[in-house]
């Protein structure tokens, strides 16, 4: 168990390396980060000025050491625009962005975990091809056109709900539904086929030999079973969705860490973009070292496995 | 000796096929999926004979028209106009052949680097598989649509620096599923007398490897389509994607937003509808390659 957390520990540190590495590389090799900061026509003194400053006209591998040092201190540079440190900005937007992740997942375990019960119940017949039609539609459905179609109908048709902006729960309904709508699918699909699975297995077949009535069957010993592998893609897709909502969060204006990032590309202010990225990285491979680790303790298999 | 029905009669991931369904080409083809994307194919093909207008080129007068069958509309203009006066329709067809070019190359970049490294690794084995590996373990690790955004806001606009990037974000699930398929193949018979006979590494991974995951590959490609253009539509929707004037579908729903709260829903929907008709064939079509083409996929 030990070799195993080690090795997984050592599989997220290289992520996290090279995660850093193809970062700085990429914004060094393809542009010269000094030309997005000075005002166009700039004279070649003042931008070999920029590049003193920053550091530019070093060795690259000394400018990584650098870069790598601020970053292990927390410090990912000062936002061109606002000029403030990145981190201080991306760390009052993160709550705005759990908000909206709770609840959006809370709308896609609504939706997904019911519906999937239902056609793992009625596999094979019009309730599993339903879901099955579900499934593909929010997986094929862009959640930025949802976003839009549903300020069309609920903003400007009925009004009943804010188009953009943040302040009253009523603000969350939209973008939380566009986000979650598309994990519903996931969430539905997980549902089902760890609900097939745990039906099929021989203590479900012992409660229906015991004579149990089939709802309790299902709701009593098969749900709760199900349950576990649908929660640990939940806890990981929580995660996600912080990262993802990028578009959401354009669309209605929620001021979380997507539309950071969004601002970030429309002012060409690159350590906004930069820090945005790298956070949402290493923050997704964190989550998935932790996944790693539970399911090792919870299945000794895996710890066997190479 | 037949098994009675009911004692293998438990609930299973997919119903078995009945009789009718052995015809598999005829029964349960994904008719409707495969005309709307062949229609796309062939509208974004003739594009230049099909549109009636400029797709780039508005008139200011005629700004903000509805379609056709609303109030103000006209038969000049079937779906309206946009905000600079362009025709929608003209934009929708010009715009399919942006989504049928990213889509289909992005996967080809995807795919060729994908396989080219799963192959490779699966059957090289030892370190350069280990190598590949980590990198791919690496680069699945990183949320795809965010590493794409940065990608594309560094490099900048235009679509094949989409393409690329595109390919370069989506190969690591080609090099999984290939690599798992060589890991197999590398052990069959034929693969052994041909290193008995004497082939080299690269003529057995070329003449006798490929050939045999060249289907997988197909039906990742396939399902990859959606995810792929659905990617291109959000970053045109961002702005780093497809720059303007040009037609992309997601440039369309972003260009849409001015005029939305104003009620002009045509600039929202259409666009809107072209990516889903689009990425949900792409996804019943793969979906129903899956299943037919490689069982070793079904558990995807």
């Amino acid at each position: 168990m030990k070799q195993f957390i080690l090795r997984r520990f050592g599989y997220a540190l290289l992520s996290l390396f090279l995660l850093s590495l193809t970062i700085f590389f990429f914004v060094r090799v393809t542009g010269d980060p000094a030309a997005l900061l000075v005002e166009p026509g700039a004279s070649a003194d003042d931008i070999a000025a920029i590049h003193h400053q920053f550091g530019l006209d070093r060795p690259l591998v000394v400018q990584y050491a650098i870069f790598m040092k601020q970053l292990l201190q927390g410090d990912l540079g000062k936002s061109f625009y606002y000029q403030t440190p990145v981190m201080q900005l991306y760390l009052t937007r993160l709550p705005n962005s759990l908000i909206l992740a709770v609840v959006a997942m809370g709308f896609s375990l609504l939706i997904g975990i019911p519906s999937g019960i239902l056609a793992a119940v009625r596999v094979g017949k019009f309730w599993d091809s339903a879901g099955k039609m579900f499934a593909l539609l929010g997986l094929s459905l862009p959640s930025f056109w949802v976003g839009l179609v549903m300020i069309l109908f609920f903003s400007v048709y009925l009004g009943w709900l804010p188009s953009s902006g943040s302040g009253t729960p009523w603000h969350l309904i939209m973008p939380a539904f566009a986000l979650g709508w598309y994990f519903a699918a996931a969430h539905m699909r997980l549902t089902r086929s760890s609900m097939l699975e745990v039906l099929g297995s021989e203590y479900i077949k012992l409660a229906r030999i015991k004579g149990l009535p089939e709802a309790l069957v299902i709701a009593k010993h098969a749900f709760k079973n199900a349950l576990i592998p649908v929660l640990t893609l939940a806890g990981v897709n929580l995660v996600i969705m912080v990262n993802v909502a990028v578009v959401v969060e354009t669309v209605f204006a929620w001021p979380g860490i997507g539309r950071l990032l969004y601002e970030g590309i429309s002012f060409r202010d690159f350590p906004v973009v930069q820090g945005v990225v790298l956070l949402g990285g290493a923050m997704i491979v964190i989550v998935n070292f932790v996944v790693d680790i539970l399911y090792a303790v919870i299945d000794p298999r895996i710890r066997l496995e190479k | 000796m037949s098994v009675p029905a009911q004692i293998i009669d438990l609930p299973v991931a997919d119903a078995p096929a009945s009789s009718s369904q052995r015809h598999w080409f005829r029964a349960d083809f994904p008719v409707i999926p495969a005309l709307i994307l062949l229609t796309i194919a062939f509208v974004a093909l003739f594009a230049n004979f099909l549109a009636p207008h400029n797709p780039e080129l508005g008139s200011l007068t005629a700004r903000f028209k509805p379609p056709f069958w609303q109030a103000k509309g006209s038969y000049q203009y079937l779906l309206g106009t946009d905000q600079l006066g362009r025709d929608v329709l003209s934009r929708l067809i010009f715009g399919a052949r942006i989504s049928m070019v990213v889509g289909f190359f992005a996967v080809m970049v995807a795919g060729v680097l994908g396989t080219t490294l799963g192959i490779i690794s699966g059957y090289l084995g030892g370190w350069v598989d280990q190598v590949i590996m980590r990198l791919t373990d690496t680069w699945l690790a990183l949320p795809a649509l965010t590493f794409a955004i940065f990608l594309a806001a560094i490099v900048g606009p235009s679509m094949w620096n989409i393409v690329i990037i595109l390919g370069v974000t989506y190969w690591t699930r080609y090099a999984r599923v290939i690599r798992g398929e060589v890991l197999s193949l590398r052990e069959r018979e034929y693969v052994r007398l041909a290193i008995v006979a004497g082939c080299s590494k690269w003529t057995i991974m070329v003449r006798h490897i490929l050939p045999n995951v060249i289907n997988s590959a197909i039906v990742l490609g396939t399902l990859m389509l959606g995810v792929v253009i659905i990617t291109e539509a959000t970053l045109s929707f961002l702005g780093v994607g497809v720059p303007p004037p040009q037609p992309a579908w997601g440039l369309m729903l972003s260009d849409g937003k001015q005029g939305l709260m104003v009620g002009y829903w045509w600039l929202t929907v259409f666009p809107g509808l072209c990516i889903m008709l689009m990425v949900l064939s792409a996804n019943i079509l793969g979906d129903w390659l899956r299943v037919k083409l490689d069982p070793q996929l079904r558990q995807l």
